[in-house]
């Protein structure tokens, strides 16, 4: 064979360009003139400028690329269970992985779901391609997460709560908060939700809390399963984000849009913050083992990728098209999680409500305590206590955490907005709106559901913004119940129509494991009730009562 | 356990390291499959979309505007019992997908680089040469349409099942259209004179290609997202899509010297098949409905005649084509026959009428 041949060279034939295939495949829509297309999910948005497709590619190449991606997830999965993971896992972690993804499959539809409203809205046709590969994008993300559930449930030592995992994630006060963030893709003005919500504030920033982050951390819980799927999920988002730029791009050089954007960056950032910050810092940050002091908590975490990598590279060059940045959300986000502490808080909630949880939360130790006092100075003072608490009536036959009076803890009201509850008990607020009472975490949170979530926006009519409905507040659906017969309608029982799925430790034995009657004799009882109940008077003392917070009582 | 010893009591965090109440649920339990056991499938989808009258506890959390919220079953006027009991025929979740689009991509992609290496298309007959690029480049933007058309109906339906049905259909419509698109172009590397904006010109300005195109815009208009996936499948796949693809493009090609081109649009039969499958598993369902069946039998013959008449017109028109190749081996007659049988028995099988429309 001459020098210089190879069979790449004997079988190569000459192409269309990349450039002229996208330029013929844009070209394949058209304006209909027998039958206009309706305009089914609105925005108050006006879109006149053709976004453009920065990813140039075409569904010929886009298949073939996702199913190598797919060999090599799932061949990764075969050679985990070859490998014997399970063995080796951390089940304080797989326990956390049950909350997780029992919430995710359902964002990521959602996500398939709302291509459908801006497929439409976008003039042009050349984006409609990235939208459509999204569209299948988030339809594998979806599955591949069920079947990467159903995986743990089949080799894990303790599959309740993956059994029931659907079911558990339409009941859970916990998986609710998700689907404020799913919701919030495909309901109300399109732009809003699908465009800014989604891509330009979700998957933009803080998939990489969830996607990047996250499975570092299952990696150093032996769990490798988690970054082979998320990680090839991951590589999917840069099409995302290349959309909702795009996007974002032929909206914003209409100054008529920019009150609209602002509202929505600021609605956007605050509660994928609320939301996202108090779910995945409590995975990476309590549902770990690892206590290397060298690698980055979730704080420092969040100010490489929220901070200096999205809100210094893509929210303030918005800036330069005259769009209003909320530098004060940012940095008030910050704040909560490093002086605050959010996601600590979030943790100690999500702890004392173990016996509604489906999935297992064991105490924190000693060796836990350091770390996190060396992370988070002054964390000991606040928590340690607590955390004995925890450990000490996680025995079967205490009185569990959520009713024992004796530690000190304050069950806190719920935030209407993000679905959090109030934990930051200073920023504790509450108003009115039509006639109703209700509380919020924090001033931003007020503002979303007051002023964003309503018919009108600084005196512009926004009639295709969405609303805030539905049984917001988790606890009003038990208001008055035993806690026992909570747990069975929930479902969070086991086989054995005794034991419960969640258990406050990771103890494998049934002579250790709680039961419906360990929990019986609690009622359980809404705090927005008793709040409206009040006076304007007295809520305003029970108001200032609750923001002095609590004090966890010593223990011996 | 001691609190602060930080000691895990279990070592190994396998699969029957130890025996417990629930150690060996180790399925998902909370839906009934439609078979013995949950396929794979069953797994990835039941109740991923949830549902206030399953396990929905809070309802729906945001609402429209008006108060519509998140899924609604008002959002078609046909009437179920039960959405959850549909379960797409094709089993398809993201990994079977992908396999399947793949396979397809490498199938269309050999046949095109085998038959330009071999100077195939420079063997095609002139007049078919013509006919690709003004028709078969017309086409291409019906199966667009019908892709875009279901991309706008998967955000509707009241279930997993529902809208993931149809958004593999959308997938499967919009890849065929560029795989069309880029056939063509690729076509036009090899043989000179090949006009790629004549497809999309007679699209929007040639009389045959008009009806055709009346009939899309119609299924791209609908609001109701069942009627859009009816149309569709029930409707305009058989009484035009499969007409020229089958009764056309496959039947007449092999005689103008073209092996390339049957290969590439036989991609959609296929895909058809699936999709056709889905949909009237959907449909015989909501037929049968104990409840609301007459009533959603009669929509559909009302959806039947008002698509109908749109593709039968637009069938007529397409007529001219079948006398445009040198070697006519096809009639327009026989081949629509055979179409309307397949729409008659189609909607047999669903379980209407539709005889009143075919015939007139």
């Amino acid at each position: 064979m001459p020098e210089g041949l190879n069979l790449n060279k004997i079988i190569a034939q000459r192409g269309m360009s990349i450039s002229d295939a996208t330029k013929r495949v844009a070209d394949l829509g058209w304006t209909p003139s027998y039958v206009q297309e309706a305009m089914t999910f609105p925005t108050d948005y006006k879109i006149k400028k053709t976004p453009r497709d920065p990813m140039k590619q075409v569904l010929r190449s886009y298949f073939p690329m996702q199913e190598e991606k797919d060999n090599r997830v799932y061949g990764a999965l075969d050679a985990a269970l070859r490998g014997d993971m399970f063995r080796n896992v951390q089940p304080r972690w797989v326990e956390w992985m049950k909350l997780f993804l029992a919430i995710i499959p359902f964002p990521e539809i959602s996500a398939a779901r709302s291509m459908a409203m801006v497929g439409r809205l976008a003039p042009g046709e050349e984006l409609r391609t990235g939208f459509a590969m999204q569209m299948v994008d988030e339809f594998r993300h979806s599955t591949i997460q069920m079947n990467l559930k159903k995986w743990y449930m089949e080799n894990y030592i303790d599959p309740a709560g993956f059994d029931i995992t659907e079911a558990a994630f339409g009941k859970c006060y916990a998986s609710t908060i998700g689907r404020q963030f799913a919701e919030g893709f495909v309901t109300g003005d399109a732009i809003t939700s699908a465009n800014v919500y989604l891509t330009v504030v979700a998957e933009t920033a803080f998939t990489n809390t969830l996607f990047v982050a996250m499975p570092s951390e299952a990696a150093r819980n032996g769990d490798y399963a988690l970054p082979t799927v998320f990680l090839s999920v991951q590589s999917d988002e840069s099409r995302h984000v290349g959309n909702g730029h795009s996007l974002l791009m032929s909206l914003i050089n209409d100054p008529d849009n920019h009150l609209l954007l602002e509202r929505d960056l600021k609605y956007a950032f605050w509660q994928n913050h609320a939301i996202v910050d108090a779910a995945i810092g409590t995975f990476v940050e309590y549902g770990t083992t690892d206590r290397d002091k060298n690698k980055e908590s979730y704080a420092e975490l969040w100010h490489r990728w929220i901070y200096e990598d999205y809100y210094r590279t893509y929210m303030l060059p918005l800036e330069k098209y005259g769009i209003k940045i909320h530098h004060d959300d940012v940095a008030a986000a910050w704040d909560r999680i490093v002086k605050s502490n959010y996601v600590h808080l979030t943790a100690q909630f999500f702890s004392v409500g173990w016996p509604v949880n489906f999935w297992r939360i064991e105490a924190q130790t000693e060796r836990d305590f350091e770390w996190f006092e060396h992370k988070y100075p002054g964390w000991y003072a606040q928590f340690g206590n607590y955390w004995k608490w925890y450990a000490k009536l996680s025995e079967k036959g205490q009185t569990n955490v959520l009713f024992n009076a004796d530690t000190g803890y304050t069950y806190p009201h719920r935030c209407w907005s993000c679905m959090v509850p109030c934990l930051i008990r200073e920023d504790f607020t509450y108003d009115t709106v039509e006639g109703k009472v209700y509380t919020y975490c924090s001033e931003q949170c007020r503002w979303t559901h007051k002023v964003a979530f309503a018919a009108e926006y600084e005196g512009r009519p926004t009639p295709a913004m969405g609303r805030f409905s539905g049984r917001r507040e988790w606890e009003e659906c038990y208001h008055g119940w035993d806690l026992a017969d909570a747990i069975t309608d929930l479902g969070f029982v086991r086989a054995d129509g005794k034991t419960l799925v969640p258990q406050p430790h990771l103890h494998f034995d049934d002579a250790k494991m709680w039961t419906l009657d360990d929990v019986r004799g609690h009622i359980l009882g809404s705090p927005l009730i008793g709040f409206r109940a009040l006076s304007d008077a007295e809520r305003v003392t029970a108001a200032a009562e609750y923001r002095k917070g609590f004090t966890i009582n010593p223990i011996n | 356990m001691s609190a602060t010893t930080g000691k895990t009591p279990q070592k190994s965090g396998a699969a029957g390291a130890a025996q417990f109440a629930g150690w060996d649920s180790r399925k998902y339990n909370y839906f009934e499959p439609k078979g013995r056991k949950a396929s794979h499938y069953e797994d990835m989808t039941v109740d991923v979309q949830p549902d206030p009258k399953r396990y929905l506890l809070q309802d729906w959390i945001i609402s429209f505007a008006d108060g519509t919220p998140t899924y609604d079953e008002r959002w078609t006027e046909v009437k179920s019992s039960d959405w959850h009991k549909f379960r797409a025929i094709d089993q398809e979740w993201e990994r079977t997908h992908y396999q399947r689009q793949s396979t397809i991509v490498g199938m269309i992609s050999n046949v095109i680089e085998n038959g330009r290496r071999s100077g195939a298309p420079k063997r095609f007959d002139k007049a078919w040469v013509k006919t690709l690029s003004d028709h078969l480049g017309a086409y291409k933007h019906a199966e667009f349409g019908l892709g875009t058309s279901t991309m706008q109906a998967q955000r509707y339906g009241y279930t997993q099942m529902i809208n993931n049905a149809i958004l593999t259909n959308s997938s499967y419509k919009l890849r065929f259209s560029q795989d069309v698109t880029l056939y063509l172009g690729e076509l036009a590397l090899d043989i000179e004179g090949i006009d790629q904006e004549a497809g999309k010109h007679h699209w929007l300005e040639d009389p045959i290609w008009q009806g055709t195109r009346h009939a899309i815009e119609a299924v791209m208009g609908a609001t109701d997202y069942l009627e859009q996936y009816f149309a569709t499948n029930i409707v305009f796949e058989p009484l035009v899509a499969e007409l020229f693809r089958s009764g056309f493009i496959m039947q007449m090609a092999a005689s103008q010297n073209d092996f390339m081109t049957p290969a590439v649009v036989s991609a959609a039969e296929g895909d058809y098949e699936r999709n056709l499958a889905n949909a009237v598993e959907l449909f015989s369902i909501l037929a049968l409905d104990p409840t609301h069946g007459e009533a959603n039998r009669k929509l559909f013959v009302h959806w039947f005649e008002k698509h109908g008449q749109l593709a039968m017109l637009a069938a007529h028109q397409m007529q001219p084509v079948w006398s445009l190749p040198r070697v006519k081996v096809a009639q327009f007659s026989d081949v629509f026959d055979l179409q309307k049988n397949r729409a008659r028995a189609i909607a047999a099988e669903i379980g209407f009428d539709v005889r009143q429309t075919l015939d007139r």
